[in-house]
């Protein structure tokens, strides 16, 4: 059904839009831009920073345009001597009541802020310094997320992500007045609180109140270290990202420059979180098959049905806290992260003669929940934390830029040997649906010798950004071993978003939805949408990294993750097989219930 | 200007020949567009301080089809120096019951709401019984309109109807981004007629002597009488009834204490005339409009304690999601402290009264918009109390 067309004019020129279209949107058609700061792609329309201010002809006040419909014969100033002024005195008064210490703050080049200063050249502060001393005191629990309410411009948006995006709400809005404030529940530490640490509010806060817990001199201090050992790996979403925040153009691959730009920075092994991905695959997949052989065969009611994906650390917090009684349907594969952690400090260190106690390794991720997962006291299986310190994506760059490199003018390098080498399927993981498609790939062809059904081994149904997605593959002519697959309709489901995964844990809890597998990442697009990921973040930039990654993974010669050689290697010298004795110590753990509030 | 002399009347507080459920039944014999017509007629304009016709928003939200539709009685009574509604619901509630029932059967709701003031938690009883009373004498009568009681939690912001409606739901009393008018999506996002107190008390009025017997009172732009909450420094404060349309001046005569410099028009968020306005100021919707409250003060009061309270309460009850609003009610208070101190010159006031007319054009809601009415009126009219 089509809408009704608006005709209105904005700034005298005349533009024709959809009924229900804002002024924003469609100022934005006739490339007029409007500053704004609570408004987000992503999110509700709160229209509460006035900052998009414009005049509409014949209205008393000025209008919020990316909270005001269009309407017939609408004219509309976004530039008038009203406009300019009221705009001024919003960013003003805002940054009256904003800690602009840039110099000092994470965010200092990427605040919207600090930006819209600069455009209207807010230098000497008119109004009256606002801070509250109170609010200068940093809330550093977290291992992830810092929380500084004195850069607080109270837009809401982590409000918005929060309970919109994650269907979380960590983060509210409380008190009125002078004593409004983003809190947690109770004004309690983030480390307190049901907080999954994804990160989101992160990538939509347009200041510094919400940053990443940084880890980037602690890394320095190791690399320079010369009794250490620095191992780094860098997870499947990071490539396709990291170029964004180093001058390159949105979607780039830079899976080569940043394996140099590592050894530039001084990294003693540069690795893959790939790898392990892969080895997930394998790990994953065999317990997969395990369960359903312990249902359909053995009639085993204490196995626990559908699997859930175990690699997104945001993603086990939720479950922890909001779903625990389904905690036996997670996989007990830890996180690829974590797999490499373990193995990087058992495996690699006796390969390459390196005392693990004199390791350090660093992962380089997408995500902000990470942190907080390498520090969890079940990922300690290798007799040392297995993973010593975690960076965004972000803070990679910018240790680039410290290290002085010119980043597009490196040339391209490959990772280090025995856990640098990964297939396609393990890139893919990067990409919300990536994980099934990859687990497919290997299952169905375990099961029946033969590739899995789709051309160029492209598994499209569960690719794209919808919130909830649902596939089904019959598995026919199966190998003997595997006859008690024989006519089985696989069915999965994939959901990116915890706000999308709570509608799939209460279809199962309820009976609602039968499947055998489910995909959970916690973050929009998955990985590749991580809160750890460059700032902004967008629809269609989430789009351009999925591209790049599933180009990446056409490109790549191997893209199954039983190909991998290394992987192949790793269980003949070391881990024997899956599910193995190796693997059980080394690679699978087990959750805890965590408390609601 | 037509203008007045001022006559208290006695209306509202009135109960002789005012059998309610006779006055529902007349108006059931009539059509719903039939009472919404007499209640344009009568030109009854919005009593709680917006001024906005009666009749006509009860049209808007007659005309939108949707199943169900609300009928709210705006009863958050929170701006300073108000008092009627909580009189008017203590005395004559049935009448506003009424009002609310004869709303119900023209714009085809089945459920009112009362949304009481946090702080007038001591009538709830006394209240609720008469609801219930109301409520099995409608239902006797066949007529499907039941009213609820609903308590606030003492936030001035949720008198504004939007806000209100958040409340109401369940979630932070924050104002919403209009359009949508609550005419078209109101409570639960269905279509809502939303009234004060005394403007449902005025319907049944209205609907029992007919719009002419109303339109008899006040002018052109001002039909009818209003109920003010005179305040201050006055031998007679209280509650009084009069006829809109009178020049401040024969108020001021009618209850000041003969030394009154100045009357804050509309509570914290009205107008402050001085002495020198009086007879040129006409209460009522062609001059400064109230919502009742008027606040007397004489020679003995400063007026920058005055406004320093006013910014006060502002700073403390602005919701505080947009920014002109919460940033800007602290910076015109403590702008006004530091003036005062020394710490910024007299001229930092053409600064703050520009921010002020800001607020009026930026700011989300009425709240925010209307700060500027008593911090222009009062620096324009008393600037060295303000500075020195």
């Amino acid at each position: 059904m089509s809408k009704y067309l608006v005709n209105l004019k904005i700034n005298n020129i005349p533009v024709t839009v959809e009924e229900g279209t804002t002024i924003l949107d469609a100022a934005k058609k006739l490339n007029f831009s409007i500053p704004t700061l609570c408004y987000h792609e992503d999110l509700s329309v709160a229209g509460n920073c006035r900052v998009c201010l414009v005049e509409v002809s014949g209205a008393r006040n000025l209008a919020a345009s990316c909270a005001t419909p269009v309407s017939e014969g609408m004219e509309v100033f976004t530039n008038s001597k009203n406009v300019r002024t009221s705009r001024k005195h919003v960013v003003e008064l805002l940054l009256s009541e904003h800690n602009a210490d840039c110099t000092k703050c994470f965010k200092n080049g990427h605040c919207e802020l600090q930006d819209l200063a600069s455009a209207y050249r807010i230098g000497d502060h008119v109004f009256i310094d606002l801070v509250k001393p109170k609010d200068k005191v940093i809330d550093i629990s977290s291992p992830s997320i810092c929380k500084d309410d004195s850069k607080c411009i109270r837009c809401q948006r982590c409000v918005r992500t929060c309970a919109e995006l994650q269907a979380v709400s960590a983060l509210a809005v409380c008190h009125k007045g002078d004593h409004q404030r983003i809190s947690t529940f109770l004004g309690k530490p983030m480390h307190e609180v049901v907080c999954t640490n994804c990160g989101q509010c992160i990538n939509r806060c347009p200041t510094g109140a919400l940053t990443e817990r940084s880890y980037i001199e602690e890394v320095w201090e190791a690399i320079n270290d010369l009794g250490k050992h620095v191992v780094v790996q860098t997870a499947p979403a990071v490539r396709v990202a990291l170029g964004e925040d180093l001058g390159m153009e949105l979607g780039t691959r830079v899976t080569g420059k940043m394996v140099s730009a590592l050894r530039h920075v001084g990294f003693d092994s540069v690795l893959d979180t790939d790898f392990t991905a892969d080895l997930t695959i394998l790990e994953e997949g065999n317990e997969l098959l395990r369960r359903l052989k312990k249902v359909l065969v053995d009639k085993d009611e204490t196995v626990a049905l559908p699997m859930f994906t175990s690699c997104s650390p945001g993603w086990i917090k939720y479950i922890e806290h909001m779903f625990s009684e389904q905690l036996p349907n997670l996989s007990t594969c830890k996180s690829p992260q974590q797999m490499f952690g373990a193995l990087a400090k058992t495996y690699y260190a006796q390969r390459k003669n390196i005392n693990p106690k004199n390791m350090v390794v660093v992962s380089i991720m997408p995500c902000t929940a990470k942190k907080f997962e390498s520090g969890r006291p079940e990922m300690r299986d290798s007799g040392y934390q297995d993973v010593d310190y975690v960076l965004t994506t972000r803070e990679l760059a910018m240790m680039i830029k410290q290290a002085g490199i010119d980043f597009s003018k490196l040339d391209e390098d490959g990772y280090d040997t025995i856990m640098g080498d990964s297939t396609g399927a393990a890139v893919i993981f990067g990409s919300t649906g990536g994980v099934m498609e990859a687990a497919l790939r290997t299952v169905y062809e375990v099961v029946t010798g033969r590739e899995v059904p789709f051309t160029n081994l492209n598994i499209v149904p569960v690719r794209g950004m919808e919130g909830v997605k649902e596939a089904r593959i019959m598995l026919k002519d199966v190998k003997p071993d595997f006859s008690y697959l024989e006519g089985v309709e696989v069915s999965v489901a994939i959901a990116h978003g915890l706000s999308n995964a709570k509608k799939i844990m209460e279809a199962v809890r309820d009976g609602k939805a039968t499947y055998h597998f489910v995909e959970v990442m916690a973050c929009p697009g998955g990985c590749l949408g991580g809160g750890g990921q460059p700032i902004p973040t967008s629809p269609d930039i989430r789009k351009k990294r999925a591209e790049a990654i599933y180009s990446e993974d056409e490109g790549l010669i191997r893209r199954k993750s039983h190909e991998n050689p290394e992987v192949l290697q790793i269980y003949k010298e070391f881990l024997i097989e899956p599910l193995g004795h190796k693997s059980h110590d080394l690679l699978h753990t087990h959750y805890k219930p965590r408390k609601r509030y | 200007m037509e203008t007045n002399v001022l006559k208290k009347v006695d209306i509202i507080f009135d109960i002789t020949d005012c059998d309610y459920l006779k006055i529902l039944d007349r108006c059931m014999s009539k059509t719903q567009d039939e009472v919404i017509l007499d209640i344009i007629d009568s030109g009854l304009k919005g009593r709680g301080g917006a001024g906005f016709p009666t009749g006509l928003k009860w049209k808007f939200t007659k005309n939108e089809d949707s199943d169900v539709k609300y009928v709210i009685c705006n009863a958050d009574e929170g701006e300073p120096g108000t008092f009627k509604d909580r009189e008017i619901l203590d005395r004559v509630p049935e009448k506003v019951f009424t009002g609310m029932a004869i709303c119900g059967y023209a714009i085809g709701a089945k459920e009112g709401y009362i949304y009481l003031r946090g702080e007038y938690n001591f009538l709830k009883k006394n209240l609720q019984a008469k609801i219930d009373l109301f409520n099995k004498q409608t239902i006797e009568k066949n007529f499907d309109f039941t009213i609820f009681l609903r308590s606030g939690s003492g936030a001035y912001i949720c008198g504004e109807e939007s806000a209100l409606f958040e409340s109401m739901e369940g979630f932070r009393g924050e104002p919403r981004n209009k359009p949508p008018y609550p005419t078209i999506a109101g409570y639960n996002w269905k279509p809502t007629v939303i009234n004060n107190v005394e403007t449902l008390v005025y319907v049944s009025m209205i609907c029992n002597l007919g719009p002419d017997k109303f339109k008899e009172l006040g002018t052109k732009d001002s039909r009818g009488s209003k109920v003010f909450s005179v305040s201050g420094d006055t031998p007679n404060a209280g509650i009084y009834e009069i006829e809109l349309g009178m020049p401040l001046e024969q108020f001021v005569d009618a209850f000041g204490d003969g030394d009154t410099k100045a009357v804050q028009v509309g509570g914290a968020s009205g107008h402050c005339v001085p002495r020198k306005n009086f007879n040129d100021t006409i209460i009522g919707f062609e001059g400064i409009p109230t919502g009742g409250s008027m606040m007397i003060f004489n020679s003995s009061r400063s007026m920058y304690n005055v406004l320093h309270d006013y910014l006060e309460f502002f700073t403390e009850e602005s919701c505080g999601q947009c920014t002109p609003c919460r940033v800007g009610c602290q910076q015109l208070l403590k702008g006004i402290e530091a003036v005062k101190k020394g710490d910024r010159k007299p001229s930092y006031l053409e600064e703050l009264k520009k921010l002020a007319l800001t607020m009026k054009s930026a700011a989300k809601c009425g709240l925010g918009q209307s700060v500027a009415n008593p911090f222009n009126s009062i620096i324009d009219n008393f600037r060295e109390e303000i500075i020195y």
